[in-house]
């Protein structure tokens, strides 16, 4: 059957019951005229677009690709593509890829060859660790390399360089995640799995569009909402979202406020002793502390600071207080506000005293936005050290140095891993002379941008950048090199349930762009990095050899690889980690059996103080929880910095939108994704819309003390008083190609977002900014370019054109034998 | 040398001389209270050793610290220094605190006064939190800023 998945993001239903298996449906779309016929070799991997970890096969026809359709085996998706899948891998063969390495001279990013552009990378690379030491070189990668190259980039930055700068755009995605997790567990590590989706009555989405951001799973609840026995769901989400369409109980909190929120949920399941008393007597400290904290904090209380009826936050405190297995999840809505952290770890004190861990259905997913970001945070590309080791337990820091054979001294560990936003500011003063960014662009994701681009073109500062097309990031750069991606060679992925994937090489890449594995290797060879006898610190050439490097560097630490090798992921499809070889099916929860990675000498982190970011210290860490218990965390509720006022009388909330991934460098280069959202736009409501004389298809201004932008309003349902602005666009498909135009209107949503981080998480707060709103002009008959199909939705139903994607836009879904439930 | 270590290396000389001399005068001040006075006695000759011991560090690197140059004052440091003495005089500031917090809250438990002890005992761990941030700051920013300049 054939479906337009640009109208139909989710496809059809197959229906299945509670604790039924999900049926299998495959999702397949072939470039226009290709017959499946005709299709020479389908080559494995999984989505790149999203942290789903959907397996799907890639289609090879003379040496290109030509399409994609799901793996009806695999354990994530049974078959199931979400659009940005289905079209997505069509960016790969983009005219404008970089085929050559470009270097600055006079100014200007001239083409060069490999060797030219890697002497001068490597020449300043040595200027600066002579005069100014390793800590002058900073790394900067992404969440959507795969696993051997974050491994690789890790060892070499850490034991190579020395230098204790290196992150990932992680840090805008998923830093919250891996922070309250260690925060609550002692260590990251996701305790939940997709299936206990299927065995949930209640589930709770904290902030998290699930719709929007892991489609193929919303198309699982769906299935399940069709079926027998469905779940209750509850929506944390001040947009009008697909998942508060399908919630039982819809809340939508003022900005800024999750913490009073969730504190009321807990005084709730407290005060009608909901809690598992056992399992928080057996498995955790802090009980009383929380207890405490959330005392005074009833509904009504929540009620005033959330702007939601106090009786809302009641049912919803009796959906999760009375479900038998409840399944929560989490993102950005939690994470990129200012409370992240505490926000968050409630959430897992929700679980933890109701006793809902590591059962089937019962279980918490922190979730992650990119498909390798969970690897990232694996392999101390992020801001950790490799393995979840604890840069404070010096046993851990002997560990990894045996490991690499190099001596302890040489891995800095004297303070923590640098974040990302500080090595920006270390950039912007003078002190990190050389930044290196792979894979990721934040001359549109970061916020502040007009800082951004300043601090980046810098004459003092030397930026390599490593990307597939001439990001806003790359033209500021003074090299860039010309990198492979997804399909053009091969790696593993893990996606947020700890499901790892291979993704095989399908075709050569373009040109002359090269793996960012062998970019890495190279500099490795170039620099001649050594360990302590003498043998060369990285001694891999190939992404199997690497991936067998990470296995020894993963071996009995929580994220343990031993049991997995390339042939078999090549058999099996997804396997869970932990998986060793007594256990070489993966593991489908932690937490089963209680707490496993909290004592003193194995947790990843001794924690911080919430609000202040402060380092718990070891001795403190062990007399509070010397046999090693989950933490239950207490928060109080703090205001966000900025509230609005009579100048900026909006809140302003940025995000993504089904479509588009990131920066768009390559949804947007995409006719059936760019189509379906071909430009920036505002949402507001339709009393603030009425209230300012606006109307669908205005194009307004929306200004921040930072900058400002101009687009189409789109009226919604959003809750009063907030703005939502989605956060791909930037400029290079303007005529600018890295900025708005001189002192033109900013087409970027980041050139008005703040710079202000979670203090525990580091995570940039993208949610809570005061702005106003003004009128530039009428909408004259225009709509704005906004999708219909999502959180975007008019207001008024049927008052704008509904998007459709048209034949470009059909694949067929084969629910096949076995597809009925 | 990096200028920043040069110039924290003076400011420390500096500091452990003056330790050891304001140690000797509260010594003497209070030679009535013997372990005061004793105990203190002791403790002076430590920072007069660290401050030997500082003086000759640095001669290896050429550095001159007891060279009697006044003391640098914080806000003739590098650019950069400064947010870390700013922090420097944050933590003092919040320990100044808290040996307050400390002693009201004794003086509340001796006195019974309930109003008190409640009162410090709200207040006093965040007191304690406010040292512990500029600690970690300071922890996490020196590295950075003192290796650099
Ligand atoms: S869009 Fe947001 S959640 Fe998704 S990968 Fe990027 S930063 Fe992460």
């Amino acid at each position: 059957m054939k479906a337009d998945r640009i109208a139909e993001p989710w496809g059809d239903r197959t229906p299945y019951r509670r604790h039924g298996d999900w049926p299998s449906r495959v999702d397949a779309h072939l470039a226009e005229g290709v017959e499946p016929g005709a299709v020479q070799k389908w080559v494995a991997a999984a989505s790149l677009l999203h942290s789903g970890g959907d397996a799907m096969d890639i289609a090879v026809v003379d040496g290109r690709m030509a399409g994609v359709r799901g793996r009806a085996a695999d354990r994530v998706s049974r078959g199931r593509l979400g659009p940005k899948d289905l079209f997505g891998w069509q960016a790969n063969a983009s005219p404008d890829r970089l085929t050559r390495p470009l270097v600055r001279r006079d100014g200007h990013l001239v083409e060069t060859d490999w060797d030219t552009a890697m002497e001068l990378v490597t020449a300043r690379t040595r200027e600066l660790l002579a005069e100014r030491g390793p800590g002058s070189v900073g790394f900067y990668t992404s969440g959507q390399l795969f696993l051997e190259e974050y491994y690789t980039l890790a060892v070499l930055a850490r034991a190579g360089i020395g230098t204790n700068h290196l992150d990932g755009n992680t840090r805008l995605c998923t830093a919250t995640a891996a922070e309250a997790l260690k925060e609550s567990f002692g260590c990251d590590g996701q305790p939940g799995s997709f299936d206990d989706l299927d065995h949930a009555d209640v589930i709770a989405l904290f902030g998290h569009n699930m719709a929007e951001t892991q489609t193929v799973q919303w198309t699982r609840v769906l299935d399940r909402l069709a079926g027998g026995d469905p779940p209750r769901l509850l929506c944390v989400d001040p947009r009008p979202t697909q998942v508060a369409r399908h919630a039982t109980v819809h809340l939508a909190p003022r900005v800024g406020t999750n913490v009073a929120l969730m504190d009321a949920l807990l005084h709730e399941t407290i005060r009608h002793d909901r809690v598992d008393h056992d399992f928080v007597e057996a498995h955790t400290v802090g009980f009383e502390e929380l207890s405490e904290r959330v005392a005074s904090c009833t509904p009504e209380w929540a009620a005033d600071i959330c702007d939601v009826p106090a009786a809302r936050i009641s049912e919803a405190a009796e959906l999760v207080g009375t479900a038998d297995a409840l399944l929560s999840t989490v993102l950005q809505g939690f994470y990129q506000a200012h409370q992240a952290t505490a926000a968050a770890v409630q959430v897992n004190n929700l679980h933890l005293i109701r006793g809902m861990l590591g059962r089937p259905g019962a279980g918490v997913l922190q979730m992650n936005g990119q498909p390798s970001a969970e690897n990232t945070r694996e392999c101390g590309a992020d801001g950790d050290l490799p393995g979840f080791r604890n840069w404070q337990n010096d046993a851990h820091v002997a560990d990894l140095a045996r490991v690499w054979n190099v001596e302890p001294s040489t891995i800095p560990h004297f303070a923590p891993p640098t974040h990302a936003m500080q090595m920006f500011r270390y950039a912007e003063q003078g002190s990190i002379g050389m930044l290196w960014i792979s894979g990721t662009n934040p001359a549109v994701s970061l916020p502040e941008l007009a800082r951004i681009r300043a601090l980046l073109a810098q004459e003092r500062l030397f930026t390599v950048v490593q990307d597939l097309f001439l990001t806003e990031t790359a033209r500021l750069a003074d090299v860039v090199l010309p990198a492979a991606t997804w399909g053009e060679k091969t790696g593993t992925i893990t996606n947020a349930d700890r499901t790892v994937h291979l993704c095989d090489k399908a075709v050569e890449p373009p040109g002359e762009a090269r793996p960012d594995l062998d970019i890495f290797l190279d500099f490795a060879r170039r620099m001649d990095f050594r360990d302590k006898d003498g043998g060369p610190l990285i001694g891999w050439r190939e992404p199997e050899e690497a991936f067998e490097a990470w296995k020894r560097c993963s071996a009995g630490r929580p994220c343990d690889y031993t049991g997995m090798t390339y042939d078999r992921l090549r058999g099996a499809g997804g396997i869970q980690w932990p998986c060793t070889e007594a256990n070489p099916r993966g593991t489908e929860r932690l937490y089963t059996d209680g707490i496993t990675w909290a004592h003193p000498d194995d947790c990843e982190s001794y924690g911080k103080d919430l609000e202040t970011g402060a380092a718990v210290d070891p001795v403190e860490y062990r007399s509070l929880n010397p046999d090693g218990k989950a933490v239950l965390k207490a928060a109080a509720y703090v205001e966000p910095h900025e509230m609005p006022d009579e100048r900026y009388p909006f809140q302003l909330s940025t995000g993504r939108t089904l479509y588009h991934f990131h920066t768009r460098t390559k949804t947007g280069r995409v006719a059936q994704l760019d189509e379906a959202a071909p430009e920036v736009w505002v949402e507001a409501c339709a009393a603030d819309a009425a209230r300012l004389g606006l109307g669908e298809g205005d194009l307004v201004r929306v200004a921040t003390p930072r900058g400002a932008l101009e687009a189409r309003l789109r009226v919604t349902d959003i809750r009063p008083g907030l703005l939502f602005v989605p956060f791909h666009y930037g400029y290079w498909d303007t005529k600018e190609g890295d900025g708005p135009d001189r002192g033109g209107p900013g087409r970027a949503a980041n050139e008005t977002t703040i710079t202000d981080w979670d203090p525990a998480s580091k995570q940039p707060l993208f949610k809570t900014a005061a702005a106003a709103l003004t009128l530039v002009a009428h909408a004259d008959g225009r709509y704005a370019p906004a999708p219909t199909t999502t959180a975007s939705a008019p207001s008024a139903p049927g008052s704008v054109p509904a998007t459709a994607g048209g034949r470009q836009a059909y694949a067929t879904q084969d629910s096949g034998p076995g597809g009925t439930s | 040398m990096k200028d920043g270590i040069a110039h924290t290396l003076r400011a420390l000389h500096h500091g452990e001389r003056r330790l050891a001399r304001d140690l000797v005068a509260v010594s003497e001040r209070h030679a009535g209270e013997h372990e005061v006075h004793h105990v203190a006695t002791d403790l002076a000759a430590w920072s007069r050793e660290h401050a030997g011991r500082l003086a000759e560090f640095a001669a290896a690197d050429g550095l001159r610290l007891d060279d009697d140059r006044p003391e640098p004052l914080a806000g003739e440091a590098p650019e950069g220094l400064l947010l870390l003495y700013d922090l420097r005089a944050l933590h003092l500031a919040a320990t100044e605190n808290s040996l307050h917090w400390e002693m009201l809250a004794q003086a509340a438990q001796a006195t019974r006064d309930e109003r008190l002890l409640e009162l410090a005992s709200a207040c006093h761990p965040q007191t304690l939190r406010q040292m512990r941030w500029t600690d970690t700051l300071i922890k996490q920013l020196s590295p950075q800023v003192l290796a650099s300049l």
